[in-house]
This record gives C-alpha cells, sequence and structure tokens, in this order.
C-alpha cells in the first residue's frame, strides 16, 4: 500500500538525512521505524504526508505517485500524529479530534459524535470533550493525538513518537489500547520510536535505521533471532538476545489451568471454605458459563463477612485479565512492574482458561537467563 | 481649592461642549487605530510569510514612529489642510508600528509544532491563517493595538493646533486666558481618564483573548 523506491533526501546545507530507503509496506501493516536519534526517522515520515519534499526517488501510495496527488487531500487522507503532540490549545478537545472532519466539511452534529466514540475507544470520559488541551494530562493529550489522526477514519496513520513524554506504565496502557485499536480497525500504521520495548511489542514488521539508510527490516522476532551485524545487536541489548526463548512463549504455554474458582451466586462463608481447603488467599469469581466476572480476596470478605451478601455484591470487577495467546514477553513486564501478584487468562469471550503467577513469571525468567538448570531452586 | 471650585464651576457652565469635545478627541483616536488595523493587520502577516519585507517595512515604520507629532502634523497640514482628517492621517502613522510589529511577531510566534500539525492535517494555507496562526496571534495582535489606542489618544490632544478639535482645544483655551489653570485641567484630566481606561479596557480584552484561557470557567474535576 506504500511503496519507497530509491527514496533520498538532502537538506538545504548538504545534510544528508536519508539515503535510497527501499521498502514495501503491506496493507494492514503495523511497521514501526526505529533509530539513533537523527537517523531520518522524522524526515521519511514527514516525506510521505508532503511536509517535505523528496529531493530523489518517489513515495507510491496503492500504486499512485504522492507527487501527483493534490497536497491537501493526500493530508487529510493519512492520519498523522507529531513528534510534540500538537493540539491547539485554543480549541476543545472536542474541536482538535474532529478537525479533519471539520475541513472535510462533515456537519457538525456528526463531528462531536465522532470526537465522543472516539473518546470512549481510550476509556475516556465524555466530559472531557468540551475541556481545552491544557487541562489534560500529558498521557491524555497523548491519546487526543492519536484520536485526532484516527479521527476521519484514514487507511493510513503516521505516527512520529506518538507515546514519547510518558511514564512507564501509562505508555504500557497506551500501547495495549492502540495495538489493540490497530488490530480492531485495521490501519497500515507507520510508527516510529526510538525505544526497542515499544517496537517489539507493537511490530508487525521493524525497520532499523542508521543515519539515512535501512540496516535491517524484519519482524520482532526475525530481528531477534537474526540481528543483521553489531550495530542491530548493541541496538537491540544483550539482555534481549538473551530472553528470546521467553520472547516466544504465548502465556497459554505457561499458565497454570486450574485455577481457584467459585460462582457468583456463592456465599461468602462457601469461599472461606475453599480458600482454606485449597490454602489460597484469593479467588477468581465466574459465572455458570465460566465467564471471568471478578476477583475476591480475604480482605473483602473480612471487611463484610457480618453482612449477608453473595460473592458477585463484593467482589473486585476492575482487574487486569491477560488474553490466551498474547506473547509471555508482552506480559512479562506489566506483570513485574505493576507489582501485580497473577493475572487470570481468558479467551476472546473472557472464559476463564486459567491463570499466571507471578512466581512462574520469574522462574521463565531465571531459566532463561541460566539455563533449565533443575537445581536452580526458586522461592518467591 | 480655589482652583477646584473653578473646575466644578467649568464642568457645569460648559458640560455639553466638554463631552462633545471628548467624544470628538475619542472618534479621532479610534478612527486613526482602525484604519491603521485594516492596513498594518494584513501587512503584518504578509512580512510573516515573506522574511525578506520584514526589515523593510518595519523601518519604514519606525522611521516615521520617530517624526515629533507636531512636525508631523505640521506637514501634513501642507497636503490635507486643516482638520479632523488631517488628525486622523497622522494618527493612523503613528498607529501603524505597533500594530504591524505586534501582528508579525504574534504570528511568528505561534509554536512551530501547531503548524506542522495543521498542515500535516491538510489545512490549506488560508485555513492554517484562519485556524490556527491568527487565533493564537490574537492577544499579541491586541496587545499592539492597545498600545496604538493609547498612543494616539495622547497625540490627538495637539490635534487641536490644527483645528482638529476634541479635548486639545479646552487646553488651548486654557493657555490663552490669563488665569486659565482649571481650564488647562478642564482639558488634561478627561484626556488622562480616557487613556487609562482605554489602555485598561484593551488590557482585560487582551486577556479574554489569550489563548486556552477560556476554560478557566470550569475547573478540571476529575483527580
Ligand atoms: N529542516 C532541516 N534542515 C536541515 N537539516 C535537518 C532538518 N530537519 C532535520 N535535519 C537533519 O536531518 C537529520 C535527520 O533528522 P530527523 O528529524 O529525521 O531525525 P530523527 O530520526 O527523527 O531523530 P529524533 O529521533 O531525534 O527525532 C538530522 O541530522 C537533522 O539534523
Ligand atoms: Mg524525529
Amino acid at each position: 500500500m506504500l511503496t519507497f523506491k530509491n527514496v533520498s533526501k538532502v537538506y538545504e546545507g548538504g545534510t544528508k538525512a536519508v539515503n535510497n530507503l527501499n521498502l514495501e509496506i503491506n496493507k494492514g501493516e503495523f511497521i514501526v521505524f526505529i533509530g539513533p536519534s537523527g537517523c531520518g526517522k522524522t524526515t521519511t515520515m514527514k516525506m510521505v504526508n508532503r511536509l517535505i519534499d523528496i529531493s530523489d526517488g518517489e513515495i507510491l501510495i496503492e500504486g499512485e505517485n504522492i507527487r501527483n496527488k493534490d497536497v491537501v487531500e493526500l493530508r487529510r487522507s493519512i492520519g498523522y500524529v507529531i513528534q510534540q503532540i500538537g493540539l491547539f490549545p485554543h480549541m476543545t478537545i472536542a474541536e482538535n479530534i474532529a478537525l479533519v472532519p471539520k475541513l472535510l466539511k462533515w456537519p457538525e452534529k456528526k463531528r462531536y459524535e465522532r470526537a465522543k466514540e472516539l473518546l470512549k475507544l481510550v476509556n475516556m470520559d465524555p466530559e472531557y470533550l468540551d475541556r481545552y488541551p491544557n487541562e489534560l494530562s500529558g498521557g491524555q493529550q497523548q491519546r487526543i493525538g492519536v484520536l485526532r489522526a484516527l479521527a476521519a477514519n484514514p487507511p493510513l496513520i503516521l505516527m512520529d513518537e506518538p507515546f514519547g513524554a510518558l511514564d512507564p506504565i501509562t505508555k504500557d496502557n497506551l500501547q495495549d489500547e492502540f495495538k489493540n485499536l490497530q488490530q480492531n480497525l485495521g490501519k497500515t500504521i507507520v510508527f516510529v520510536t526510538h525505544d526497542m520495548d515499544e517496537a517489539i511489542k507493537l511490530a508487525d514488521r521493524i525497520v532499523i535505521m542508521r543515519s539515512g539508510e535501512i540496516v535491517q527490516v524484519g519482524t520482532p522476532d526475525e530481528i531477534l533471532r537474526n540481528p543483521a551485524n553489531e550495530f542491530v545487536e548493541n541496538f537491540l541489548g544483550k539482555h534481549r538476545l538473551i530472553g528470546q526463548r521467553e520472547n516466544l512463549q504465548t502465556v497459554e504455554q505457561i499458565m497454570y489451568s486450574d485455577p481457584s474458582t467459585i460462582t457468583e451466586n456463592e456465599t461468602l462463608s462457601e469461599a472461606i471454605k475453599i480458600m482454606k481447603d485449597r490454602r489460597v488467599d484469593s479467588l477468581l469469581v465466574v459465572d455458570e458459563e465460566n465467564v471471568l466476572k471478578g476477583i475476591i480476596d480475604l480482605e473483602m470478605i473480612d471487611k463484610n463477612k457480618r453482612k449477608n451478601v453473595t460473592i458477585s455484591q463484593v467482589m473486585d470487577t476492575s482487574f487486569y485479565t491477560v488474553k490466551q495467546h498474547v506473547l509471555l514477553r508482552d506480559t512479562v513486564h506489566k506483570i513485574l512492574r505493576n507489582d501485580m501478584r497473577y493475572a487470570p487468562v481468558v479467551d476472546e469471550d473472557n472464559h476463564l482458561l486459567g491463570i499466571i503467577t507471578r512466581a512462574s513469571i520469574v522462574s521463565i525468567v531465571y531459566d532463561s537467563i541460566w539455563g533449565d538448570d533443575s537445581n536452580t531452586v526458586l522461592s518467591v | 481649592m480655589q482652583t477646584l471650585t473653578e473646575l466644578w464651576n467649568y464642568y457645569a457652565q460648559n458640560y455639553t461642549y466638554v463631552w462633545e469635545e471628548f467624544y470628538k478627541h475619542f472618534l479621532m483616536s479610534a478612527y486613526g487605530v482602525l484604519f491603521a488595523a485594516i492596513i498594518a493587520i494584513p501587512l503584518g502577516i504578509l512580512i510573516a510569510r515573506y522574511g525578506k519585507l520584514s526589515k523593510w517595512v518595519i523601518s519604514i515604520t519606525n522611521v516615521i514612529q520617530t517624526i515629533p507629532a507636531l512636525a508631523m502634523l505640521a506637514v501634513l497640514m501642507l497636503v490635507l489642510g486643516l482638520g479632523a482628517n488631517t488628525v486622523i492621517a497622522s494618527l493612523f502613522l503613528y498607529s501603524l508600528l505597533p500594530i504591524i510589529r505586534n501582528t508579525y511577531t504574534g504570528i511568528l510566534g505561534v509554536d512551530k509544532s501547531l503548524i506542522d500539525s495543521g498542515r500535516g492535517m491538510g489545512m490549506t494555507k488560508f485555513q492554517l491563517l484562519r485556524m490556527v496562526e491568527l487565533p493564537l496571534a490574537l492577544s499579541v495582535i491586541m496587545a499592539g493595538l492597545r498600545t496604538a489606542l493609547v498612543v494616539a489618544i495622547s497625540i490627538a490632544t495637539i490635534g487641536a493646533f490644527i483645528g482638529g478639535g476634541g479635548l486639545g482645544s479646552i487646553i488651548i483655551r486654557g493657555t490663552n486666558v490669563a488665569d486659565g489653570t482649571a481650564i488647562i485641567l478642564a482639558g488634561a484630566i478627561p484626556t488622562a481618564v480616557m487613556a487609562v481606561a482605554a489602555d485598561l479596557i484593551m488590557g482585560w480584552l487582551e486577556k479574554r483573548l489569550m489563548p486556552g484561557r477560556k476554560q478557566k470557567k470550569s475547573q478540571p474535576r476529575t483527580a
């Protein structure tokens, strides 16, 4: 869908920012450009929507040279998230999100509805619609920046370090949200970052660049398995090369498939009994169809034990779950960093399949660092 | 004390006259600034677009600014004759610089990344100006208009010398009589009041137009 043919960019003054770049990007693909600062990532991206003129070579979208397209129409048909977020301070969040639709002359009501719908996508309250950007946190602003690129439903989206200035946890959540969005909406995405974790997590294919040239292109696994040269190896870092095996396993492969559960209409005393029998301090709550409903632990029971209530009335319903086919490497970080003791594993319809615990993850990490040494004693 | 009583008497006897001159004074100043704005704002935008022009335009208006008011009025009088129009013309010339300069800096001061953002989303040049550059430069442009108006109000006082009328003519009357302190004050005080009021009102407007200020009304409610 997007083709670079011998593309070069020389700035006035002679800086050769991009040198003879060749790349074919498929429809629906998530491509991540990565490389050290100044290697030409932003330049490459801006050539696609013609914010920067191409010095040599050509870029084609669906086989058509972008040079032959009307520049304003071209830009309106490509979503663009700039490196600096760039929300307009004098426009409300709704106006910011629905700016391209406005340029495309959608009626006002439809634009507002669209903004509302998008805001829901990233779990933000509709009350934000009438706020101004400086009332939002950095993470919220970055979400709006991303939504703005989605507003007119463009098939191609360019994102220049959209999650740049975020704390690790917010970043992690946004990445998850966004990867889901992308898979559901089937967009083609060109994404720039210099965070390798981010690249591995999001990319279908990674493009590693250095001084304006492509060093290696491949899926995250290909690159992890066969780094093209020392530069790539260093860029990946030793710890990632060691942890490769762990990177390829799915959650399903290591989960414990018989977690302690209880159905939602049971009483608290029944819960206490199961906990005692199984020697655990929390239970996963499911309904008759084995759909995960919540979590209950000793503390919650303790607080409510004098009242005559059922499990479903006291259980905690805001908890983190993992889908069965998710790669382990995407989960490990989150579990370790957020200090979670365990995470339920579910299928697409939220049926409970098993549980992964902090202990099981830690043992995998140890295995991958010190090999399958069965004598290693784990105590967590 | 006596002067105050005289002043009071003067206002009591001549209030319609003083009001007429006050009004006329204000209109001359306002027209001067308004006409200047009509020329200077587009010119400021133009030189912000084409950087090479900016040096020329700003130097020329700078030179205009340094001409003493009386000399300017005298020269313009030779061309345009006596009367309010000549005064307005000179106020127009004096107002050009602050308005052009502020429009220019206001537009250039808009964050580069916002321009990129707007262009990247497919705004035409005109849309970029109307939806991004002008709104974000507005408070700076207003500051220029404010300076221009305050200067215009003070310069308009001299306009009385060439028959332009305004509060200056009351002051001149005061200087022509033997004991005219009260009459001079009768003209000078409203002039000062007008200048201060204009400054305050324009300053308030300027603040109102600051980008991202409107939201002060609704404080964030979530933690
Ligand atoms: N407008 C410009 N004029 C001249 N040189 C430029 C211009 N913009 C970028 N460059 C140069 O081109 C090279 C590539 O810049 P680019 O912005 O594409 O890097 P990047 O990979 O996006 O870096 P970063 O990760 O820091 O954002 C750099 O050496 C930079 O100095
Ligand atoms: Mg960059």
